[in-house]
């Protein structure tokens, strides 16, 4: 009984849960295909997926793990202790707020509530509109032009609760 | 005739609007058939002047800012590009006595220098560090590196020539060049500015380093909250590859270097050296136990250097003009210079390189003008968010790494920053254990735990519940943690926290003694 089972090494066994969807699949293989060969290679495979697909189903990680044969638990780990790696999809948008020491001498702490009231949002979460995810972080290099937030990968200093909904507006604007 | 103006690709610069002056500047010089070429520099470090414009003229580069794109149209007919008058005209550059003050070696090239062409690299004096230690001895460029007096920049000021004399006597078939570039430290900026203004040397002196100990492979860990400087770095190291500086044939020498960049993922422990190896290879970035040394058994259980940005862009001007060159500069036993990044409520934030020791106090209001604000500074935080917070009474010490420690305190990566007279600094204590709860990696409980636990006996300060009590409570907590942690996280985050509440006890005393009645009658 149970022989197949059996068979299956410890570290390579892709079952269970659901499946990709036949695109993710094709992501989170080209991923593996560009950086299975590198030294350490799970953290750049994990980048690359999220690139991709904007986070790293749990579905990818019985994939990535029997393709580098790690374990599940190893790749889990990593989703898991990683602050940007997200496992579940994000709004159109990632407000990225910084709540480190330079920009809290320059107000964001008051920003913080401003910005949670104005999209109506805790940390981690995402407006009802699917718009917008609110993320925390911990210092942008730009702390000379304090208080500092990203909107995707654009840096905007010296943001104030007025000028933060400006940000709004053209980020909207800038992706019709 | 082409006139050639500098606007910066620095990411702080580009926060503030420097692309937008850009489109400005080239819509503007379409519609009128003004022959400008725009070149991307990096940033010269003022951040109050983003975005800096500057004009080659005959009698230098004259600076005007901040520009705002509405400005480009005045500045076009007030004549800029002859370096005429206009109300936003600061001169020459190197006349501003910010900038101008400065002793710069390691960012000598940033911002004047346009930051991905190794044409312009080379016309500054770029790879002459390299063409000296191509015909030296690995142990000679071992030598010169621990006579110059360098330390680790990131923040640990271990002297440099000693890790690679360890690596270059460590047998293996494969070493490693490790650049920790996961710059997480609040009020830090300067391996960023470094990255975006002048990528090639970075490269260089990790290329150097790997002469001088045997290795053939480096990696740039850089965080992944730096898109900027990741760009500049990925297109350089194609350049230096392209035109034989990083391969299989460096300069034509027949040796080799190999490099790579890998993006961390937002966990700030990665900048503590073994985590960030254990990262490297693929896994949770959890500290490990020193001995045994990273350069003894470090990346995949290799010999391997690891270096901050700022140490290792050092390199070149140490090889290039000799290790007295460097050591002639700063006091005591911090040799050289200190690239010193000016942050958070001050009026003139930016990049400082000074020889070490000058004092705190000159560089707030000399260099900084006092807060942003114009309030009276009242706590200044150095060395990021694991440094002392320093009342007035200290801001006469020099920069030195023995000062600093003398009153516990430390430079670290060198990032200052102020706070004015609005701040509450119970909640800045409380936020440092905080922080440390957020991005502690778990190896140690008191880190992992006692961080948690140290929010809440501060929060129980403030409120006056059992104030006395609480407070031994808190200083035994954080004498657990600094004797109990095996890295920097745990073990200097009670450093804000004891010197909040030795420097701005009022702070933690606001809230009158609550009736007893007010614990449930107990």
């Amino acid at each position: 009984m149970r022989k197949a089972a059996e068979q299956v090494p410890l570290k390579a066994a892709p079952h269970g849960g659901p499946a990709l969807p036949p695109d993710q699949a094709g992501a989170v293989q080209a991923a593996l295909d560009a950086h299975r060969d590198a030294a350490g290679a799970l953290l750049p495979v994990l980048h690359a997926v999220q690139d991709a697909l904007g986070y790293v189903p749990e579905a990818a990680v019985p994939v990535i793990a029997h393709d580098l044969n790690q374990s599940r638990a190893e790749v889990h780990g990593m989703l898991s202790f990683y602050h940007y790696f997200r496992t579940r999809p994000s709004g159109r948008h990632i407000v990225y707020l910084c709540r480190a020491e330079a920009c809290q001498s320059m107000g964001a702490r008051e920003l913080e509530a401003q910005v949670k009231q104005r999209l109506g949002i805790d940390f981690h979460e995402t407006t009802a509109d699917g718009e917008f995810t609110l993320e925390p972080v911990y210092c942008l290099g730009n702390c000379a032009c304090a208080p500092s937030v990203m909107v995707d990968k654009t840096l905007h200093g010296r943001v104030d609760a007025e000028r933060f909904d400006a940000l709004l507006v053209e980020t909207a604007e800038a992706a019709k | 005739m082409t006139t050639t103006i500098y606007v910066s690709r620095d990411a702080s610069a580009l926060a503030v609007g420097a692309d937008r002056v850009v489109r400005s500047l080239a819509e503007h010089a379409a519609r009128t058939g003004a022959d400008i070429r725009v070149v991307r520099n990096g940033s010269r470090g003022m951040f109050w002047l983003e975005p800096l414009v500057e004009v080659a003229t005959p009698a230098g580069r004259i600076a005007y800012g901040p520009v705002q794109p509405n400005d480009v149209v005045t500045l076009f007919a007030a004549g800029f590009m002859q370096g005429a008058a206009h109300a936003l005209r600061l001169g020459k550059v190197e006349d501003i006595a910010y900038f101008g003050k400065q002793e710069r070696l390691t960012f000598a090239r940033v911002g004047i220098t346009d930051p991905v062409s190794l044409d312009d690299y080379r016309a500054h004096g770029g790879l002459a560090g390299l063409g000296k230690a191509l015909d030296m001895a690995p142990a000679d460029i071992v030598k010169r590196v621990t006579d110059s007096g360098l330390r680790g920049r990131g923040g640990a000021a271990f002297p440099a020539g000693i890790k690679w004399n360890t690596a270059l006597g460590a047998q293996s078939t494969q070493k490693y060049i490790v650049c920790n570039a996961d710059e997480g430290d609040s009020g830090t900026f300067s391996d960023r500015m470094l990255m975006e203004g002048d990528p090639f040397v970075l490269i260089e002196g990790m290329i150097i380093a790997g002469l001088a100990v045997g290795a053939t492979q480096g990696y740039i860990y850089l965080r992944c909250e730096y898109p900027h400087a990741h760009e500049a770095l990925q297109s350089t190291i194609a350049t230096a590859y392209a035109n034989q500086v990083l391969g299989g044939d460096i300069l034509g020498s027949g040796k080799r270097f190999d490099l790579d960049v890998r993006l961390g993922a937002g966990a700030y422990i990665c900048g503590e050296e073994t985590s960030l190896l254990d990262s490297l290879e693929g896994k949770r970035g959890q500290v490990r136990a020193k001995p045994p040394l990273p350069a003894i058994k470090g990346l995949f259980g290799q010999p391997t250097i690891i270096n901050n940005v700022i140490t290792l862009a050092s390199v070149p001007i140490i090889l290039d003009k000799g290790a007295e060159y460097y050591r002639d500069f700063g006091m005591g036993r911090s040799r050289g210079t200190l690239p010193l990044q000016l942050a958070g409520n001050i009026r003139h934030g930016g990049l400082v390189e000074k020889a070490f020791g000058l004092t705190l106090r000159e560089l707030l209001y000399d260099y900084g003008g006092g807060s942003a604000t114009g309030r009276p500074i009242r706590a200044v935080q150095v060395g990021g968010p694991l440094g002392a917070y320093l009342p007035e009474s200290q801001f006469d010490t020099p920069i030195d790494y023995e000062a600093f420690a003398a009153i516990k305190g430390m430079l670290g990566h060198g990032g200052i920053v102020a706070f004015d007279n609005t701040v509450d600094m119970a909640q800045q204590a409380r936020f440092a254990m905080e922080f440390c709860a957020i991005e502690s990696c778990g190896k140690c409980t008191p880190c992992r735990i006692g961080s948690t636990r140290g929010v809440e006996v501060i929060d129980r300060i403030v409120a006056n519940h059992s104030r006395a009590m609480n407070t031994t409570l808190l200083r035994d907590l954080c004498d657990t943690m600094v004797n109990g942690s095996l890295c920097a996280l745990g073990g200097l985050t009670p450093y804000p926290v004891l010197s909040a509440l030795e420097h701005f006890p009022e702070d933690f005393s606001k809230e009158p003694a609550l009736p007893q009645s007010a614990f449930g009658g107990g």
